[in-house]
């Protein structure tokens, strides 16, 4: 009875010294972000909104931030519709050579980030697209895809394969059933791969990195930059701001979570 | 032209790769049958219900609805009702929803729509349901909600395959019932797929006997039940012993078999000539035991009783041949002696116009 009390307190210790530890980056970021002090020192000495009313008027700020608003937004949209397509076109089909083309459609997860960066740019680069919105939009897309046919296909699992053949029956003809029943049936999933790439284009640094210019660069790439040069709580500011947006995102993810039951929408990997 | 066949199928077989799942199914539904499609599993039953639907491409032959070939017609456009056994209804709509389904597809009209839904969901005995998604239905409503949703356009020809095959025996036999009564009220074709030879023989005009990717026989209940014409029929419609031997002679009406149980004679299925293989097949309840010497017409075998089931109604026994073969019989229970208990010796006995000659291959 005590010994298993005392083993309860341990765990509740550990747990909690676990969370600090994982946590306190992010919560000093946002602190020193409201900071009065041109320097980073914690604690700050006062309270104030400056360093967000700096990225406001600074005009690299603005603009990258912008890029990567755009860039994700672009790249949810094409991965989702590509992702799900894919997904739709793969599923309940256990033939060698699409089995290897799902296992391609899957590779930007085990290949090294900076060997994709690298092979991606020297791509783009021959187009001449280094520097421009669709560069980044659509190497981000190839890194979202995998994430949306994850989330795509495991929904399209959780679906009975009889209920097509069943809505043919009844006279659908196969774009109406794929509207009417799988459509709304996988839509969690589309929302959650759908969110997943936009979290994943908005968080994206290295191949970013590769395609950007002075002129068009994602703010990860801003920061990044940043670090080298007069740093101050500025980069912090920002960092808050993909923090919320990040965060507005997941919460959205675990809505859809909430409303369509727990077994619906699943997490890739 | 009422005469016409609703269905007609000439030869109708699929491969898949080098498995043969259809052989050659010929078939002609008349117009207001209710024909099943009966066998084990794996006989090749979905397979020709799928293709008829139009969702499994035939390899071979020909079919026709209404005189029109289906072969170059989709699916959707065959407005054939189909049933699955697992209902196959649309989780994410009410049950109302999902029998208007196929309307909708049809265009029918707003008020229309919403008279015809109703009307139907009486028929299957869920007037109040329709708001109520699939998932809050037990499996004996899922079944008829999918009823209702094949129903409601009035197809030609209904196909339903297993469709009682998940549900408890009480609910299945309520459901047989009512699909009975729905057949004979709305003078709908069916094509029933079923492995349980009672469902077939409760429900059916006629029975297709499904073996190997091949229709065996097909025939009314009584005929495939009295008449079997393969030994493959006589041992999965309804029950049989069976005893092999030689025929000796052979009659229009009568064949006599050299067996190792001495000479026995029986009613032939097919034609049979002296020297044939061929299997006597007897019913359980065709067989007695019997304490006096047999008359002309009687076979007798001597047996030992192996088991004795009390049935309530009835006694079942089996019993064994010398050479193993095993009879089984049914006794009324007002017949079967009280002391009748295994390894006692008896007297098998059973009239040779009550039992069926068939050849053996
Ligand atoms: N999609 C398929 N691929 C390969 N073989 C199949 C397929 N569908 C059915 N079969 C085979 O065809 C045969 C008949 O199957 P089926 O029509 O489902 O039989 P039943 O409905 O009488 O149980 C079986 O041997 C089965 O294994
Ligand atoms: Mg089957």
């Amino acid at each position: 009875m005590n010994a298993g009390r005392l083993w309860r307190w341990l765990a509740y210790t550990v747990c909690g010294l676990v969370a600090i530890y994982l946590i306190a980056p992010m919560l000093i970021v946002v602190i020193i972000s409201f900071s009065s002090s041109a320097l980073l020192t914690f604690p700050p000495p006062g309270f104030s909104w400056r360093w967000y009313q700096n990225l406001v008027t600074t005009p690299a700020w603005r603009e990258s931030f912008t890029v990567s608003l755009e860039v994700m937004t672009l790249t949810a949209l094409l991965a989702t519709t590509l992702g799900t397509m894919a997904a739709v076109g793969l599923a309940g089909r256990r033939t060698r050579w699409l089995a290897g083309l799902r296992t391609l459609l899957m590779a930007p997860l085990v290949v090294p980030q900076i060997v994709s960066a690298a092979g991606i740019f020297l791509l783009l680069d021959a187009c001449g697209w280094v520097g421009t919105i669709r560069a980044l939009v659509t190497a981000h897309t190839v890194l979202a895809i995998p994430y949306v046919v994850a989330t795509v296909g495991a929904a399209l699992e959780t679906t009975d394969p009889g209920l097509v053949p069943a809505a043919l029956t009844l006279g659908a003809t196969p774009s109406v059933a794929f509207r009417r029943i799988t459509l709304p049936l996988i839509r969690p999933g589309i929302l959650s791969g759908l969110l997943f790439a936009a979290v994943l284009s908005f968080d994206e640094l290295i191949v970013s990195l590769f395609l950007s210019t002075p002129r068009t660069r994602t703010v990860t790439v801003q920061m990044w930059s940043n670090v080298f040069g007069d740093i101050d709580p500025a980069i912090t500011a920002i960092a808050s701001l993909i923090l919320l947006v990040s965060m507005l995102l997941l919460g959205a993810y675990s809505l859809i979570g909430r409303r369509r039951g727990a077994g619906s929408v699943v997490m890739p990997l | 032209m009422t005469d016409a066949p609703v269905l007609t199928l000439r030869g109708i077989g699929k491969d898949y790769g080098r498995t043969v799942a259809v052989d050659a199914v010929d078939l002609e539904l008349r117009r207001g049958e209710f024909v099943s499609f009966l066998g084990p599993s794996g006989s090749g039953k979905t397979t020709t219900l799928m293709m008829i639907a139009g969702l499994q491409t035939p390899s071979r032959g020909e079919m026709l609805l209404q005189g029109r070939d289906l072969g170059p017609v989709p699916p959707y456009r065959r407005n054939i009702g189909v049933v699955f056994q697992n209902y196959a209804l649309f989780p994410h709509l009410s049950v109302a929803a999902n029998v208007a389904f196929p309307l909708q597809m049809r265009r029918v009209g707003r008020t229309e729509m919403a008279r015809r839904v109703g009307e139907t969901l009486a028929l299957v005995g869920l007037p109040d349901h329709g708001a109520r998604l699939p998932a809050q239905l037990s499996g004996g409503q899922q079944q008829r909600v999918a009823l209702a949703r094949a129903l409601v356009y009035q197809p030609p020809l209904l196909l339903m395959d297993e469709p009682l095959g998940a549900l408890d025996k009480k609910l299945r036999e309520q459901l047989q019932l009512e699909i009975s009564r729905l057949h004979r009220e709305l003078g709908i074709t069916v094509l029933y797929v079923t492995h349980d030879q009672e469902e077939a023989l409760v429900m059916s005009d006629r029975i297709a006997v499904f073996n190997d990717g091949r229709i065996e026989q097909i025939g009314r209940p009584q005929e495939l039940y009295e008449h079997p014409a393969s030994r493959f029929v006589a041992g999965f419609v309804g029950e049989s012993s069976f005893i092999v031997g030689r025929v000796t002679s052979a009659a229009a009406n009568r064949v006599a078999i050299e067996t190792a149980h001495g000479m026995l004679c029986g009613h032939p299925a097919t034609s049979l000539a002296p020297g044939d293989a061929a299997v006597l097949a007897v019913r359980p309840e065709r067989v007695g035991i019997s304490e006096e010497a047999a008359g002309g017409d009687r076979n007798v075998v001597h047996a030992r009783l192996v088991e004795v089931i009390y049935l309530g109604q009835s006694r079942k026994f089996m019993a064994a041949l010398p050479n193993g073969e095993i009879i089984t019989g049914l006794l009324p229970i007002a017949l079967a002696a009280d002391d009748l208990a295994p390894g006692q010796t008896v007297d098998l006995t059973w009239r040779a116009s009550e039992c069926t000659i068939l050849p053996d291959h």
